[in-house]
């Protein structure tokens, strides 16, 4: 020990390089060289999926950055001003001082419009990167234990998203986004008992008040963004915790994790993709122009225009709400708008499913094991199937939100249209979760083909006797290991209706439908066994391909 | 660049002996695998790249992210420029976009060079010059060994038997009892956010007598002015757009007008309530509350291009399509002593969207 503390000493005197010295500074107070020890060389591994998820952080940052910009010019007030800024067509005209606000940063504003663009698009870019990674990370497993957690921080985040999204765009008090706001309060005022109330409560009296914009302000600015920064850390700190998944191959076990260092590749790549998604969305900013207010005009509660769409992650609601039918209960002096109520209890049931669905999984296989290989969605039929059987409810519903715009851009019935998006919101899910089925347990076929009789070559071979046939080339160790690694469970059994003395025994209801969908999920015909190695050696042996 | 020209110290070794831990892993591997041929054969070696052999290769991969992350440093100069040199008004015409803002295009444009350069610039710095080799780390369970496990839950009886909390259940209770009541002192402090509903939802500034006034022309209506197949938009007498409750008022308040020949009208109540075949209805539909705009002046149908309910307007405005759940409420009108439209009295029925309390 002594020794050791000599030479450090001596280390000292020779006066170690300026950024060492700051470095042994902030050690000596935050410990950071431990941190760095566990995480300066953590390993990543590298797959182009694991990119959407970076997406949705950069994005964020973007978020953040151009909003702490925009803060700076905006007034979330709903004051009436008469406006008499440089956009000619709209002077005179009486708008509430966020609107005045919002043109000044696109008029006046050097670079006010690009930020407030960027802005605006890159919580479009957000939202579906967060849907787009939810997707990869539902249709590989990648929630199993012991990520579970981290897959309801990922799902509170998108739903607060959505949210942050909707009272960001309310904000300029301009005639579309006035219109979704009245929306809102529309179906705030169909919750029973306390509707009014809360319609009261929001708006600080009757719509449209002189308060939500200013209430939307801090909600938008401060209350859920200050949540999500929160969630996203966690979110990240369980990343780095759990370390990455990995698909299957050669070298890589559920013991490992392969792939590149943080210091320097990933972070070289990570950080160079938040400058190539940063650039992008500017570039697009500057090309694309997003909720032109200027022409919109500013909100007037009796007036509206044609076309109306909210940003695209509320075009599901805004489906539910335009094709359920206005169904109403007047009973005892009450009203009970189900034509309203029922979309907006649907909407939250729709995405917690997905939330809830890792759960019901894990309840049926009863799997208390860690899982850190991903799985090939053709490997879980009805993970895949169900997955699927989701987006298709959900586009579809995305098509009733934009039935009128279908109607017009198609010369279509708007009445056959939300008769379709009314009869396929249910009938669509169940063929694409029949099809997706299908479609994964027939590549399960082909993985095994290709294990068990090697790649088609291509190569057309004539024997002797004039037959022909196709040369097959076997797989390499690292391919056969890739196509036959994944588990496959074994459904639950009931056990037998009767005991050894043939007296009738009593079957925990519960435990039945655990049995029924273990059966669904991997009984028979619901996976296809994979190629063993006796089937393998039986066929590799002797009379080689074919 | 054919493989003669690499100098043969750069030439990569022969598989296995490179790699340490992937090399040990196959090795292991490979006796086990004459039996399983799916076994796992461990880590494949790894293929150099062109730049890892050829230093001319990498020079040039060098050059192309130096050429990168200049482009950038020009990028930026070049968006200081346009921020200085063009007027924030200026519009100039450029294909295929149309007429924009000279400053926002060129402004955006240059920021994105400027940010995109440096992002290509490290990942082709990433990709050609860093270490591309893969390199396998262990995974440590998340769950806590039994040891631990057993310490902590040691730790933890020796905190409750300390602290008395599970002994002594008159502190613990009240302590519980005194967390939940002081939230409530929040919630209270909520109240004010806005005032009880009360019966604000059901009255409008219609009343009787209130002369109805053309929404364009700010003009008491006359019978006269509303012909078969217009759609006039009033508001009532009163109401002003500077008033400080507008919004407000006109968010109830908004009438829709139309004239009917009196045959066609199908419903005797509105009728009624017409005159001379002119009636008046609420803009504001009955699903969520979009003011309703679009009307069909041979069918006498109008549709709210929020949601698409649509309302016969010849039969009691009834919801003939749409998610909307029931009519719109008619205005009685009739004509005073000067014969301009006046209202009869208020709504008979809460406009707008349906509500508990609306009965």
């Amino acid at each position: 020990m002594s020794t050791k503390n000599e030479t450090k000493g001596a280390d000292n005197q020779r006066q170690a390089p300026a950024g060492e010295r700051v470095a042994d500074w902030a050690d000596g107070r935050l410990g950071i060289y431990s941190l760095a020890k566990a995480n300066m060389r953590k390993i990543f591994p590298d797959h182009w999926s694991f990119m959407l998820g970076e997406i949705c952080l950069y994005s964020f940052i973007i978020i953040i950055l151009t909003g702490v910009y925009l803060t700076l010019f905006f007034h979330p007030s709903m004051n009436e001003v008469v406006y008499h800024g440089s956009y000619v067509p709209m002077q005179g005209v009486r708008v509430s001082e966020a609107y005045a606000s919002t043109m000044e940063i696109s008029f006046d504003v050097r670079g006010g419009l690009l930020i407030r663009q960027m802005h605006h698009w890159a919580a479009l870019i957000f939202v579906a990167a967060m849907m787009v990674h939810m997707m990869r990370v539902f249709f590989t497993g990648a929630y199993r234990k012991p990520r579970e957690i981290n897959w309801l921080f990922g799902f509170l985040l998108l739903v607060l998203g959505m949210f942050t999204g909707f009272t960001g765009y309310s904000l300029p008090d301009d005639l579309l986004s006035g219109t979704g706001v009245r929306f809102t309060q529309g179906a705030i005022l169909s919750v029973p008992v306390v509707g009014t109330y809360i319609s009261m409560f929001l708006f600080g009296g009757e719509f449209p008040g002189h308060d939500f914009v200013a209430r939307f302000y801090s909600i938008h600015i401060l209350l859920l963004p200050g949540i999500m920064l929160g969630l996203l850390v966690a979110h990240l700190i369980l990343v780095f915790y759990h370390k990455h998944t990995q698909y299957a191959g050669p070298g890589r076990t559920e013991k490992n994790v392969v792939g590149m260092p943080l210091l320097p590749v990933y972070m070289a790549k990570a950080g160079g993709f938040f400058f190539l998604v940063f650039g992008v969305i500017s570039v697009v900013a500057a090309v694309a122009t997003l909720n032109p207010i200027w022409s919109i005009g500013p909100y007037r509660t009796d007036q509206v225009s044609t076309g109306a769409q909210p940003d695209w992650y509320m075009g599901f609601a805004e489906g539910l709400i335009r094709v359920m039918p206005g169904w109403e209960i007047n009973a005892w002096g009450h009203t009970l708008a189900l034509g309203v109520m029922v979309p907006l209890l649907i909407f939250p049931l729709v995405l917690g499913a997905i939330a809830l669905y890792p759960f019901i999984e894990s309840w049926v296989t009863g799997d208390k094991r860690e899982h850190h290989i991903l799985d090939r969605p053709r490997n879980t039929p009805t993970r895949t199937g169900f997955g699927v059987a989701w987006l298709t409810a959900y586009f579809i519903m995305l098509i009733g939100g934009g039935n009128d715009i279908v109607a017009t851009h198609f010369s279509m019935s708007i009445n056959t249209i939300t008769w379709f998006v009314r009869i396929f919101f249910f009938v669509g899910p169940v063929l694409a979760f029949i099809a997706t089925k299908r479609i994964c347990l027939g590549l399960q076929r082909r993985d095994r083909d290709k294990v068990l009789h090697g790649r088609e070559s291509g190569i057309i071979k004539r024997l002797p006797h004039g037959e022909f046939i196709e040369v097959h080339e076997p797989l390499s160790q690292g391919q056969l290991h890739t196509l036959t690694s994944h588990e496959q469970y074994v459904p639950l059994e009931a056990g037998p209706t009767v005991d050894e003395n043939g007296v009738e025994r009593k079957v925990n209801p519960v435990h039945k439908v655990k049995v029924k969908l273990s059966k669904g999920f991997y009984g028979e015909g619901n996976q296809i066994p994979k190629p063993t190695v006796e089937e393998y050696k039986e066929i590799s042996s002797g009379h080689g391909h074919h | 660049m054919s493989s003669q020209d690499i100098p043969e110290e750069n030439l990569p070794q022969e598989q296995g002996a490179a790699h340490g831990a992937a090399g040990h892993g196959s090795t292991a591997v490979a006796q086990r695998a004459d039996d399983n041929p799916f076994a796992d054969p461990g880590l494949p070696a790894h293929k150099p790249r062109i730049q890892d052999i050829d230093e001319r290769a990498a020079k040039r991969s060098e050059r192309a992210v130096a050429l990168m992350f200049t482009l950038s440093m020009l990028a930026t100069v070049g968006f200081i420029a346009c921020f200085v040199i063009f007027p924030v008004d200026k519009l100039v015409y450029i294909w295929p976009f149309g007429r924009v803002s000279a400053l926002n295009f060129s402004l955006g444009l240059t920021l994105g060079a400027a940010l995109f350069f440096i992002g290509a610039g490290a990942v082709h710095w990433a990709r050609t010059l860093m270490s591309d080799q893969e390199i396998a780390a262990e995974r440590h369970p998340i769950e806590a060994a039994p040891e631990v496990k057993a310490q902590v839950m040691a730790d933890w009886a020796a905190g409750n038997e300390e602290s008395g909390f599970g002994r002594r259940k008159l502190v613990r209770n009240t302590m519980f009892g005194a967390m939940a009541l002081v939230p409530l002192a929040g919630v209270v402090l909520l109240r004010d956010l806005g005032p009880l509903p009360e019966k604000k939802l059901r009255t409008t500034l219609w009343a009787k007598g209130k002369q109805l006034i053309n929404m364009n022309t700010m003009e008491p209506l006359r019978p006269e002015d509303i012909t078969v197949g217009s759609l006039v938009f009033a508001m009532p007498e009163g109401l002003g757009y500077d008033d400080h409750e507008f919004q407000k008022e006109i968010a109830k308040a908004a009438l829709m007008i139309v004239r009917i020949r009196p045959d066609d009208i199908k419903d005797k109540r509105e009728l009624e309530w017409s005159h001379e075949g002119i009636v008046a209805f609420s803009k504001i539909c009955t699903h969520v509350g979009c003011p309703i705009s679009l009307y069909e002046q041979q069918t006498h149908h109008v549709l709210c291009p929020c949601h698409q309910s649509t309302f016969d307007l010849a039969d009691g405005a009834r919801v003939i399509f749409g998610p909307a759940g029931h009519a719109l409420p008619q205005l009685r009108i009739g004509v005073n002593t000067e014969g301009n439209l006046e209202a009869l009295g208020d709504f008979a029925e809460p406009v707008g969207p349906s509500f508990w309390e609306r009965g």
